[in-house]
């Protein structure tokens, strides 16, 4: 059939594209362990790079710095997120457009402006830059993330088990705790999840707001880019996108979580 | 008589639409009570009214005598068995049941013997580690009316809880349903649009159309005299005959059929004032219309000539679509194979004559 | 279901919005506005805001888009263009490379592998931006993999210049964004009803005609999606010319960055964020509006 080249065509360009998507990553993780220091040429197996970078004083503290914001980050954004995904999904208000725009705008506005905005008005403000100029940044533009995300589990989330909830004796209180926050929780952690692997690589907003002592993993790594490439950078790499690649997992475990649906 | 649920001149509406208007009922203790009618009438609102799911903009609601009107749904001594039956997907079936439970102060230890008691009652001991999504329809249908159950409720409401059922397990579960309100005592407020489920299973039922009560009292009264032309059709009898009073004499209302044939009829209310040439209406319900053969034997009135338009054969019984001279169809409806004149000699296009017992009429009133 | 019961409108949740308007206004609304306003002022000797001393001359002159006016020149403009350009061909190469690899999941592939592959497009879009963008400093520099792998086979004699230049800045885009391309391309593929290119072909079209004329079209939505979630980005970039283009390819992202570290010109940094929030905002109006003209779903 002539259908079949094309077929194999299409497979063929589908390949490509997938090893064009990896191969630089994996090039990156297999030299890690390149004993070579300055040459791309392989000189045995190490595990060197990965020991100093144990003993990297400064990236390690980064390391701290960046499990920090990411943790605070996560924990408020998820909350606030969460309440904000609530009530939007409950149905029309005044200043319900004016809400779901402003909840738009990290996602549109380019995180140069995001930076230069917040680094202006830290300045204006008079607020010293330090680990908390970021965490603020970091829970600006996160909690729109956890609002989408939230929202999505919401949408078709069945309002008679709230009406049951409540025919059977559960105060608005324990309507959410019993049966809205169960429903919803592979979403919100979902969120969370998302809005840690955000916060973790971001580099942008937070080169913008970081003080002195409050770099963060991505700004460490960007500086030791700049100086040059050596195989700590790779080995930094590799501990990270595995890091990375874990959460994914686990969130798409949370994901297939039976859902509120139609309450059966 | 005790008063299980009062509802005094309650209004609802919707931005444009009027769901309740100005509606008032009384539902005694311990009786089996529907609301019927229509999509769009209003009786789903109500019921979400005595349950506190929503406010209405007047009027006011007692349960037990003691005025709801404001209270959230959690503070209501009644309980609702919703349509979808709105399980907590995510609990086992004794934990759905027990749900309500902490709130009426039963101690944990104690939950799990009342979530069983109320499985029971529905026959569905066993089944209390299943999760809502293993359940079929019947069962989860059991599942809410147990949940609502073991609230020990002083009303139960029913919102159309058998309109997902095949219609085998629907007659089943009406029965059983009459026989566990009537075992328990609980007063249970049915809501349904079918009026064949309501006169199963109800003591009194209440007939509403667009916001309003059109009719209530006990069954057998809606159907056998319908108040209304609406009532009137939708207890399946939609024969609207009119005719022409030509006199009232102590009582006894005389007046003229279409076809010119002649009807006395007692007057069952002393008040009403009639003209002559004043039209009135009346409904003869299908199963009391008899057919008789035509033939130039005098037959004892009422009768109105009619011509026979079409035959429906329904297994237990059959029916006919006659048309009376001037345009009027009237539905009969006998048990196949019955005597009583009307057997299936009567062929489509042929004539025939139309009568019933005089006892039967039932006057309409004037609507509006 | 006697659902035919409108629900009730309800007041504001005031109590549940309030930790979020309270962020995003101080935050996100506060500094934009100041942001703008700054973008009016000029500089002083050390970095700060000259004071203003005249209000209304300055409104009246104009002189208070000073710094939108000298946006304007010919420097200035070169480096909008290169930043449009680099967008623009980043997102064609991008459409090119991804429509295949979607349709092929979406229609190719057997179901049994469509989660695996959808997947293994996702991992690198959660992956650091950075890290990604690092892997093709390690490959291309002088020292990198492919000089020396060339340089081995003897295949080149001396080292090539691969790094700090505009193609290896549009192939560290093209990399970095190629997954925000494949997704909604697939999304779109997969709801295509596969009858319809039955039709054409039954009434004749070749299959690159019914490509073009049939299934384009149709999943115009995905295509528009991906293009506005590679262009806006790629408009505002910053890591990937700053890593890979050196000091030769500084595009709109990197001189405002510029502005803000190294001339501590804040006004003037301030008015080239603006214009592009502009542009971006621009893109995203002809977006909203070609979907609509199209009279699709918009995908997003």
């Amino acid at each position: 059939m002539s259908g079949d080249w094309v077929r194999r065509a299409l497979a063929a360009a589908t390949a490509a594209a997938y090893v064009f998507l990896y191969a630089p990553i994996a090039i990156l993780i297999l030299f890690s362990f390149n004993a070579a220091r300055q040459t791309a040429h392989w000189e045995g197996f190490t595990l060197e790079w990965y020991r100093r970078l144990l003993s990297n004083e400064l990236l390690l503290h980064s390391v701290a710095n960046s499990l920090i914001v990411a943790g605070v980050t996560t924990a408020m954004a998820t909350v606030f997120g969460t309440l904000a995904a609530l009530a939007l999904a409950r149905g029309r208000f005044a200043g319900r457009a004016a809400t779901q725009a402003a909840l738009y705008l990290p996602v549109i506005i380019p995180e140069i402006v995001m930076g230069s905005a917040l680094l202006t008005l830290f300045g204006a403000v008079g607020l010293r830059l330090s680990l908390a100029t970021v965490i603020l940044a970091h829970v600006a533009f996160s909690i729109s993330y956890v609002a989408i995300v939230v929202r999505a589990r919401l949408t078709g989330f069945n309002r008679s088990l709230e009406e049951a909830a409540l025919d059977l004796g559960a105060g608005p209180v324990g309507v959410f705790t019993r049966v809205t926050l169960p429903l919803i929780l592979p979403g919100v952690v979902a969120g969370a999840l998302l809005v840690f692997t955000i916060s973790i690589d971001d580099y942008i907003v937070t080169s913008f707001v970081a003080g002195v002592g409050a770099t963060t993993l991505p700004l460490q790594i960007y500086s030791m880019l700049k100086v040059g490439v050596t195989p700590e950078v790779n080995a930094v790499s590799t501990l990270l996108l595995a890091v990375t690649v874990a959460c994914i997992i686990i969130a798409q475990r949370l994901q297939r979580a039976p859902g509120p649906g139609r309450g059966v | 008589m005790d008063i299980a649920v009062e509802i005094d001149r309650v209004s609802r509406r919707f931005g444009e639409i009027v769901a309740l208007d100005s509606v008032s009922l009384s539902i005694r203790r311990g009786e089996f009570f529907s609301l019927l009618g229509p999509s769009g009438c209003g009786k789903s609102t109500l019921l979400r009214l005595i349950a506190g799911l929503d406010q209405p903009d007047s009027g006011t609601i007692r349960i037990g005598g003691q005025d709801v009107t404001g209270l959230p749904p959690f503070r209501r001594p009644v309980n609702m068995v919703f349509q979808d039956y709105a399980l907590f997907p995510h609990l086992s079936v004794e934990e759905n049941v027990a749900f309500g439970l902490r709130y009426k102060g039963v101690p944990r230890g104690e939950q799990a013997a009342h979530a069983a008691e109320a499985l029971a009652l529905v026959q569905l001991k066993g089944f209390e580690q299943r999760r809502p999504h293993e359940l079929s329809g019947g069962q989860r249908q059991r599942v809410a009316l147990a949940r609502a159950l073991a609230m020990r409720p002083q009303v139960l409401l029913l919102d159309e809880p058998l309109g997902a059922l095949d219609q085998r397990l629907r007659e089943d579960v009406q029965v059983e349903l009459k026989n566990l309100q009537k075992r328990l005592g609980i007063t249970f407020v049915f809501v349904t649009h079918d009026q064949e489920e309501s006169l199963t299973m109800s003591d009194r039922l209440a007939v509403m159309n667009r916001g309003r009560v059109e009719q209530s009292g006990p069954c057998r009264e809606i159907f056998e005299t319908p108040g209304t032309e609406f009532v009137a059709r939708f207890m399946g009898a939609p024969n609207i005959f009119t005719a022409r009073v030509r006199g009232a004499v102590e009582g006894v209302l005389s007046v003229t059929l279409p076809g010119g044939g002649d009807l006395r009829l007692a007057d069952g209310d002393p008040g009403a004032r009639w003209s002559a040439g004043q039209q009135v209406r009346f409904i003869v319900r299908p199963e009391r219309l008899e057919l008789l053969a035509d033939s130039s034997e005098p037959v004892k009135s009422p009768v109105i000539p009619v011509i026979v338009r079409d035959r429906v054969y329904r297994g237990v019984s059959t029916s006919w679509i006659v048309e009376a001279g001037h345009g009027d169809r009237f539905l009969v409806t006998r048990q196949s194979g019955s005597r009583d004149g009307s057997g299936e000699a009567f062929e489509v296009g042929s004539r025939a004559l139309l009568c019933w017992d005089p006892a039967h009429t039932v006057l309409l009133r004037t609507e509006g | 279901m006697s659902r035919d019961v409108p629900p009730a409108r309800r007041s504001a949740p005031w109590l549940l919005l309030a930790p979020t308007w309270l962020t995003l206004g101080l935050l996100l609304v506060l500094p934009l506005l100041l942001m703008l306003g700054i973008s009016f002022r000029e500089r002083d000797v050390y970095g700060g805001l000259k004071p203003i001393e005249d209000l209304g001359a300055t409104v009246v002159s104009g002189a208070f888009l000073a710094n939108y006016t000298r946006s304007l020149e010919p420097i200035y403009l070169a480096i909008a263009w290169r930043s449009l350009w680099m967008a623009v061909v980043t997102t064609a190469v991008c459409l090119v490379i991804a429509y295949p690899v979607a349709y092929c999941i979406a229609a190719v592939a057997p179901p049994r592998w469509k989660t695996v592959l959808l997947g293994l497009v996702v991992i690198p879009f959660w992956t650091s931006f950075l890290i990604r963008t690092y892997a093709w400093m390690f490959l291309l520099r002088t020292e990198g993999l492919i000089n020396t792998a060339l340089l081995g086979s003897g295949l080149i004699g001396k080292p090539l210049e691969l790094l700090y230049r505009d193609g290896a800045v549009l192939a560290g885009l093209v990399y970095g964004e190629l997954p925000f391309m494949i997704l909604p391309l697939y999304a779109s593929l997969e709801k295509l009803d596969r009858t319809l290119i039955e039709a054409a072909r039954d009434l004749g079209a070749g299959r690159l005609a019914s490509f073009f004329r049939v299934t384009v079209p149709l999943t115009f939505p995905g295509i528009a999606a991906g293009v506005v979630l590679v262009f806006i980005p790629s408009l505002g970039q910053f890591i990937v010319s700053d890593l890979l283009g050196g000091a030769k390819t500084m595009l709109a992202g990197n001189l405002i960055q510029n502005q803000f570290a190294v001339a501590r010109n804040k006004p003037f940094g301030s008015a080239l964020a603006f214009e592009l929030t502009a542009a971006v905002l621009l893109c995203l109006l002809v977006y909203a509006l070609a979907v609509r003209r199209a009279g699709r779903e918009p995908l997003l």
